[in-house]
């Protein structure tokens, strides 16, 4: 892997956006994206958790090669990044409790979200060294906090506007993200390919 | 009994009326192969921990429950991962990092508190079936159209005319969206005239 870190960084922040080019963490941007500073704030703490469990997981994954164990990788990855993100709950509650009572319930939702998960898998698919591992995290991070921030603008706006009955809700979300996910394609060709 | 079964299908389907297991749903469907595969993938990794977690479920302490869960749901994850790279290495290179991404599909884990962790085995194996059933159905019913119009083909087997024009969109993550958006449109639909249908029958008795 002979990328430069900005190349990797684009690459997984607009080119192969996490959210609307790898569907990874559809939830979280289907159900709380109904309002912009909520977006934001769910997109920081996503961010703070990938990067967190990026390093955790180029760890684990050379320490069960070294072992000979690994069948064990998914299971010691959920693992992880379920106590990664009590920690970062832990952490955030005694430092800052104005930040934590921001984010509120997402933060322990985080574990579920599989863009964490993905992000620990395609990293280390890919055989990123540590530096590239940790522009990856950050570059997915801030892809996903500009794809909810995105849309849940759209939505802000949308709320105003008449949707037939029918489109309500998911429908009309739905058709928003496939025309994002459009305009993401113009990305492509941007960066190192896939 | 069959309702466990058949509510999955229809009335609770997972993807169409719950909104549940989104990432696969949009991920794998680009053809009617791969989605099949996906939702069966994700029913026996549904039905072998809703078994095993009914079985155990008076040993399962309320607080660790959730670890518990996953920590099952992995285990099963992993073993059907080598399963299919067994049988398939093509599947699994088409699947790629989805297959282990099972372990984080909100539908198993909610099944899992929901269901598996309060009834006792056999209503948790039918419960399993509908739902992962009703998961393969709405996959097929995305990865069918996307494979139709993206590449004019179903199951690899070319279906429409050689003059048809391929929507190579449909192909592309925004087909997905796209598609997802029109089966839930038509479920609205559905649900719509049944419950129009439902009201005039209820005031007449």
């Amino acid at each position: 892997m002979d990328a430069s870190l900005a190349s990797v960084f684009l690459n997984a922040c607009l080119v192969n956006n996490f959210v609307l080019a790898y569907f990874l963490g559809i939830c979280p941007f289907l159900g709380v994206s109904g309002r912009v500073d909520t977006a934001v704030r769910m997109g920081g703490a996503v961010t703070f958790v990938m990067l967190v469990s990026s390093v955790c997981a180029f760890g684990i994954h050379h320490a069960l090669i070294l072992i000979g164990a690994p069948y064990l990788e998914l299971i010691a990855f959920i693992v992880v990044i379920a106590s990664a993100v009590q920690l970062v709950e832990m952490f955030v509650r005694r430092t800052s409790p104005v930040l934590f009572q921001a984010l509120g319930v997402y933060l322990p939702l985080i574990t579920t979200n599989c863009a964490i998960l993905g992000l620990a898998l395609f990293q280390t698919n890919r055989g990123y060294d540590f530096p590239h591992a940790l522009a990856y995290a950050l570059g997915a991070g801030a892809g996903f906090t500009l794809a909810l921030l995105l849309i849940s603008g759209i939505r802000e706006r949308l709320a105003l506007r008449p949707v037939p009955d029918l489109a309500q809700g998911l429908a009309i979300t739905l058709v928003v993200a496939g025309i994002l996910s459009m305009a993401f394609m113009g990305f492509a060709g941007m960066g190192s390919a896939a | 009994m069959p309702d466990e079964l058949l509510k999955g299908l229809w009335r609770e389907n997972p993807v169409f009326v719950q909104a549940l297991g989104m990432c696969p749903t949009l991920a794998v469907t680009n053809s009617a192969t791969n989605a099949l595969a996906m939702g069966l993938a994700t029913t026996t990794v549904l039905i072998a921990s809703g078994m095993v977690i009914s079985l155990i479920r008076s040993q399962i302490p309320k607080q660790a429950r959730i670890a518990t869960f996953i920590l099952i749901i992995a285990t099963f994850v992993t073993c059907v991962d080598y399963g299919i790279q067994a049988l398939s290495l093509e599947l699994h290179a088409a699947l790629g990092a989805f297959i282990s991404l099972i372990v984080v599909n909100c539908l198993i884990l909610g099944r899992m508190e929901a269901f598996a962790s309060k009834r006792p085995i056999l209503p948790t194996l039918l419960d399993g079936l509908g739902m992962g059933g009703g998961f393969t159905v709405a996959l097929l019913c995305l990865g069918a159209v996307r494979e139709l119009l993206g590449a004019g083909s179903l199951f690899g087997l070319a279906l429409l005319p050689a003059g048809f024009e391929p929507w190579v969109i449909m192909l592309l993550p925004g087909g997905g969206f796209f598609v997802l958006a029109g089966w839930v449109l038509v479920f609205n639909r559905l649900r719509q005239r049944e419950q129009a249908l439902a009201k005039p029958a209820r005031g007449a008795a």
